[in-house]
């Protein structure tokens, strides 16, 4: 069912001290990414206050109900403390609503619903269409942490616009799929269910 | 037969697939709606998904007669109107309701007790559908079953259409509680599972993944009953991977600002502070039924086996 490939984990380069990778979890797949994670030797912490931001070495926002996490990241007083974070040079991986969370503009939003606009992206919600076209596939990846990814597609967004400085990693059916801008990574699925290391390897190389 | 492998070794269909969605929506509040304008409340207010349905179960209670899935037209309205998932009730074991569901493109069905079971032997056979499908149970052994028929989501069943959250207290405190009793008899003693499995009425091999891992192998949300934020994140604390809120919503004095309210005590359900803020001045809560006033033939949990 997995489709990690055992090479990928060759990217975690042991550290003396592991890197402290936060988890946004307010809502969505959260202990997915941490036990993804924690098995590259990074050490997870669930992301639910503004002082939960202190001390990390790296971000990941977690795919979700997009429209829900947005509101809830603005009830826990979390929207502007991220935006500066990541702004300020913390590594982040958005996976599919995290994705969304991420750009810059959202092309079909749902009503009042807001993104942190730290990547110079544009995206579409659901682009697939419904759960049927929800899929499993290999995909090539243009990164650094292997050739290709093994990607759960749940609902997934795609990148419908890409800005200066974006590089595009990955593409399904010829759409855009994985975007990296200096340290933000963007990817429309979810290796965190395949179990596929490749992207979150991609993370952590970007950890000092 | 569930899995379709296109020319481009794309998967569709997969188990992971149908479970991920569920995994995308933990966390989070499902909400019963009978129309666009209600989806729209639903999603404005912070739902991670809505079921689509004709009657809420308090309406289906109060009115009696047998209870079917909706019309497509109201179906197709509500998949309109919003962005997030849309789920929808089939009967029990009425497998042509779940494809009609399945060609309407909704996102997960509901193989649900609150509407007339239409096979008092078989449930539906999920494994041969493309979308996935979430379940009622009152107790792991049921849960288990529904898992081997091809169940991509739990939720315990609690007493649908009451306002009474007893019921949904007793079943995910059983379902969790007997998870617990069956990972540690693994540990003391792994051949005792053979027998557990039979006295569960489960396949051994789910029953053995249980014992291992100390959790169900999909996700548990909880339902029946819902209607307060107090509720929502008693839940939470019990263990619930999220909530289903049915009639508790709707059937409100004010809709909006519960619905907000139980999203906020869902996600805050262990901040005590939170939850208070959540439950001020949110109007009269639905009336509600005693579950034991409730003549033993007119529980909806106790469809299902």
């Amino acid at each position: 069912m997995t489709g990690g490939r055992p090479e990928a984990h060759d990217v975690a380069v042991p550290r003396p001290e592991a890197p402290v990778i936060g988890v946004l979890a307010l809502q969505g797949g959260v202990a997915e990414h941490a036990r993804l994670l924690e098995s590259l030797g990074a050490e997870a912490r669930l992301v639910r206050r503004p002082g939960d931001l202190t001390g990390l070495d790296g971000l990941v926002l977690p795919g979700g109900e997009s429209s829900t996490i947005d509101r809830l990241t603005r009830l826990f007083g979390l929207r502007e403390p991220l935006i500066e974070a990541v702004a300020g040079g913390l590594p982040v991986l958005g996976t599919c609503a995290g994705l969304i969370l991420l750009a810059a503009e959202i092309d079909d939003p749902a009503p009042g619903q807001q993104s942190l606009g730290l990547l110079d992206v544009a995206v579409s919600r659901n682009a697939f269409g419904s759960q049927a076209a929800s899929a499993e596939v290999t995909l090539p990846w243009d990164g650094v942490g292997g050739e290709s990814v093994r990607a759960a597609f749940i609902r997934a967004p795609i990148v419908t616009r890409t800005g200066p400085g974006v590089e595009v990693l990955a593409r399904h059916e010829g759409r855009v799929v994985a975007v990296r801008s200096g340290t933000v990574l963007g990817i429309s699925f979810h290796p965190e269910l395949t179990g596929d290391a490749t992207v979150h390897g991609e993370l952590l190389g970007m950890v000092r | 037969m569930t899995q379709t492998l296109t020319s481009d070794q794309t998967l569709t269909g997969s188990p992971l697939v149908k479970r991920g969605l569920a995994d995308m929506l933990k966390g989070g509040v499902i909400m019963d709606v009978v129309n666009a304008e209600q989806a729209r409340i639903a999603e404005d207010a912070g739902a991670v998904a809505v079921m689509a349905l004709e009657r809420v179960p308090a309406d289906i209670r109060a009115q009696g007669g047998v209870a079917r899935m909706s019309d497509p037209d109201l179906i197709d309205g509500i998949v309109n109107a919003v962005s997030v998932p849309v789920m929808a009730k089939a009967r029990i074991g009425h497998f042509v309701e779940a494809q009609v569901l399945q060609a309407l493109k909704v996102d997960y069905i509901d193989e649900s007790e609150v509407l007339s079971p239409a096979d008092y032997v078989n449930h539906i056979d999920k494994q041969k559908f493309t979308v996935p499908f979430v379940c009622g149970a009152t107790n792991l052994g049921e849960a288990l079953r529904r898992i081997a028929e091809g169940a991509a989501m739990i939720r315990s069943k609690g007493e649908a259409g009451t306002g009474d959250v007893s019921e949904a207290t007793k079943h995910i405190r059983t379902i969790r509680g007997e998870v617990a009793q069956i990972r540690a008899a693994y540990q003391s003693d792994p051949d005792s599972l053979y027998v557990k499995a039979k006295e569960l009425a489960a396949p051994y091999d789910i029953v053995l993944e249980v014992a291992r891992t100390g959790k169900l192998p999909v996700v548990l949300f909880t339902a029946g009953g819902v209607a307060t934020p107090a509720d929502a994140a008693m839940m939470m604390q019990l263990g619930a991977d999220g909530v289903f809120v049915g009639s508790g919503i709707f059937k409100s004095g004010n809709p909006a600002e519960r619905a907000a309210a139980i999203v906020k005590a869902t996600a805050f359900y262990d901040d005590p502070e939170a939850v208070a803020d959540a439950s001020r001045g949110l109007g009269e809560a639905m009336v509600g039924i005693n579950v034991g006033d409730l003549p033993a033939p007119h529980r909806l949990s106790e469809r299902g086996w």
